[in-house]
């Protein structure tokens, strides 16, 4: 195990390293690009251009803008924006990321439950009515755009139907949890349930095929020989071993989403989350902004696929071999 | 859907030596021809394509709108009475103007106006042309560059298969959607310059090249595991044996066996690609003004989205009705070219 530890640690470093020098690359290296013109934001005149310049080593050789670049965004954690001037970077990426952990956190919950019900249900069923229908809805659920299904909630539950049965619902935005919690819970419900649609969708076809597939295994047949009720070797064998694709798919999305992924959400929902905080300096190309968020995402990613991989390793020892 | 396909042995090989073998392209053809679910979802993709294709003549002989230029101060017609295209709040001060809503006329504002004056309908129409054209270009560009990667990486091995590798790695762990921004921004905001190569903002190739490269290593990856495993089978090794060039042997050999991942992946990217599309365009990081893609119109129907919800109601649904035959198409094409489901899908 310890070997196995070392050798994750190694190559998740190398990762990250990988994704700093790319998004480095994309930002400060796109031939035919010129970063400073785009750091200074729209409308800047020669001075700022000169300080941008100055600031980010503009002239000097590309392995030591990288270095001023990192060190900006974990050293001295100074990342100053252009557009707003003056306004520190990090703090901003800081203070989001609580409304994106819990908008992330609410939907997985959502999505797992539900579609390790749907897929066992089409799993179990299949063949029949149950199960088409089950993986009729996870199809839609995958084919709707999330942002656009979230303007349709809004529309619904903030105008036309505001006034009877969703009177409850908070106007957009996000409740603290240390203020009130139930104030919390309401003002992430929808948002929780329009981004858990589409994973649903997923996971209940992943889950689906493979607990097909798990019924024709011989352990499976085993299972069964010994005279097990048909729950028992549902739920202790074939259940079991189908989850194991299924976590290491959730670990991807889920890291994925906490990266960045829930930006369509969040700026539907109004959600100052990590996601809301890319898309407003996108509308004004606060370019020191995205980068941090790209980069503190990327990172995200990257470690919670490390974390899924332990998991993984600690649930089955074959893993660890490899 | 994705039930396994009976009775898919041609009756032919019933009959003696004499039997003429079915072609494994056609086989999988009479197997789609089986599924109606598949097959109707195919005629439903043709017609929306179709009606984007006529998005001119519907906008200069039907409607008879400029679907590109603001008409604020335009009339229309709506129950043989002309009425002004923005109509003035009642509510209040009487300030501000809202769209008029959908009118079910097909020659006049048939789903009503956006915040400019212009024809919902006709821009439905013209915004799928650019959200189709992006779509199947980015998914072309994504297939030919997987299928060139993953053959290089699985054949050659070595050195070569390593960087290969290592670098779909790194683009795999990089999510998706921020990598799509990421180039986008740095894009989008004045086009890119790169000595002969010139390119505008306003240009649909930004985000064609920019979704088409960001999904390779979804296609890639299985490829070249496919070109691995295919490397060793006996009959590339019988081809080797003979004196086989690699050119020859990965385009005769391996080559026609990797074509189905491809063909089973292209209309899951495309499906793909459109959602990706929409959501950029969403972000004003895709499809740039006066241009229209679907998702551009749910982004200027969301201002108007409580008073005039038409506007992003309309391109929503067809992306979803798109998408969605997109997905059960692809779904059919799957179980048609590989049965036996060695292709799991990772969406």
């Amino acid at each position: 195990m310890a070997r196995f530890l070392a050798r994750r640690f190694v190559s998740m470093l190398f990762v990250l390293f990988s994704i700093s020098v790319l998004s480095f690359l994309i930002f400060f290296a796109t031939p035919g690009v010129d970063p400073a013109a785009r750091i200074a934001g729209k409308n800047a005149d020669q001075a700022t251009l000169q300080a941008v310049r100055h600031d980010f080593g503009l002239d000097r050789p590309l392995p030591v803008r990288y270095g001023l670049m990192m060190k900006k965004l974990f050293i001295s954690r100074d990342l100053t924006s252009y557009v707003n001037r003056g306004a520190k970077v990090i703090p901003q990426v800081t203070q989001a990321a609580p409304v994106t952990l819990s908008l992330v956190f609410g939907a997985a919950v959502i999505w797992v439950l539900a579609s390790i019900a749907m897929g066992m249900l089409a799993g179990v069923f299949r063949g029949r009515p149950i199960d088409t229908l089950v993986m009729i809805v996870g199809l839609v659920g995958i084919s709707m755009p999330v942002f656009w299904l979230g303007e349709v909630v809004n529309l619904i539950t903030q105008s036309r139907l505001h006034g009877s049965v969703f009177s409850w619902v908070p106007p957009l935005g996000y409740i603290p949890f240390s203020r009130s919690p139930f104030g919390w819970f309401k003002s992430l419900i929808l948002p929780w349930l329009t981004l858990s649609i589409l994973y649903i969708g997923i996971y209940a076809r992943v889950l689906r095929s493979a607990i097909v597939e798990a019924q024709e295994e011989d352990y499976v047949r085993t299972a069964r020989a010994k005279g097990l009720t048909e729950r028992r070797v549902l739920f202790r064998h074939a259940l079991r071993t189908s989850l194991i694709g299924f976590v290491s798919l959730f670990g991807l999305d889920f890291g994925a989403l906490v990266g960045g992924g829930a930006l369509l959400t969040e700026v539907v929902f109004g959600l100052h989350g990590v996601g809301k905080l890319t898309y407003d300096s996108l509308q004004n190309l606060d370019l020191p902004v995205i980068l941090a968020t790209v980069i503190y995402a990327a990172f995200f990613v990257v470690v919670a696929n490390a974390v899924v991989d332990l998991i993984y390793a600690w649930l089955d020892p074959r893993v660890r071999r490899v | 859907m994705s039930g396994a396909i009976v009775g898919e042995v041609p009756a032919q090989t019933g009959g003696g030596p004499a039997a003429v073998a079915i072609g494994p392209w056609r086989l999988a053809a009479r197997r789609l021809a089986r599924n109606r679910v598949a097959l109707a979802m195919a005629l439903l993709l043709l017609l929306i394509v179709v009606a984007c294709l006529c998005a001119p003549l519907y906008a200069h002989h039907v409607a008879h709108t400029d679907p590109f230029q603001s008409n604020l101060d335009g009339t229309t017609i709506v129950n043989g009475k002309s009425v002004p295209v923005m109509v003035q709040s009642t509510q209040g001060l009487g300030l501000g103007v809202t769209p008029i809503g959908p009118t079910w006329d097909l020659h006049h504002y048939f789903l009503g106006a956006d915040e400019q004056g212009r024809d919902v309908a006709a821009r439905l129409l013209y915004g799928g042309r650019n959200s189709l054209l992006i779509g199947t270009s980015a998914a072309l560009i994504t297939s030919a560059l997987a299928l060139l990667v993953g053959l290089v990486a699985g054949f050659f091995g070595g050195i070569v298969d390593g960087v290969l590798s290592r670098l779909l790695d790194v683009v795999w762990a990089f999510p998706v959607y921020l990598l799509a921004i990421s180039l986008s921004t740095v894009l989008i905001a004045r086009g890119i310059s790169w000595g002969p190569f010139h390119l505008t903002s306003g240009s649909l190739l930004l985000p064609i090249a920019i979704i088409g490269l960001v999904y390779i290593p979804y296609v890639a990856r299985p490829i070249r595991g496919e070109v691995l495993s295919l490397r060793r089978r006996e009959f590339v090794e019988a081809a080797i044996g003979l004196g086989a060039s690699n050119w020859r042997l990965i385009w005769s050999d391996v080559l026609p066996n990797v074509l189905t991942t491809v063909i089973v992946f292209f209309p899951l990217m495309l499906a793909i690609d459109m959602l990706t599309e929409a959501a950029l365009s969403f972000l004003s990081i895709g499809v740039q003004p006066p241009q229209a893609s679907w998702g551009t119109i749910i982004l200027d129907g969301q201002d108007v989205l409580y008073t005039r919800p038409a506007v992003a109601l309309a391109p929503g649904i067809a992306i979803a009705l798109t998408v969605l035959a997109l997905n059960v198409l692809g779904d059919g094409v799957r179980d048609a070219l590989d049965p036996r489901a060695k292709l799991r899908r990772r969406d």
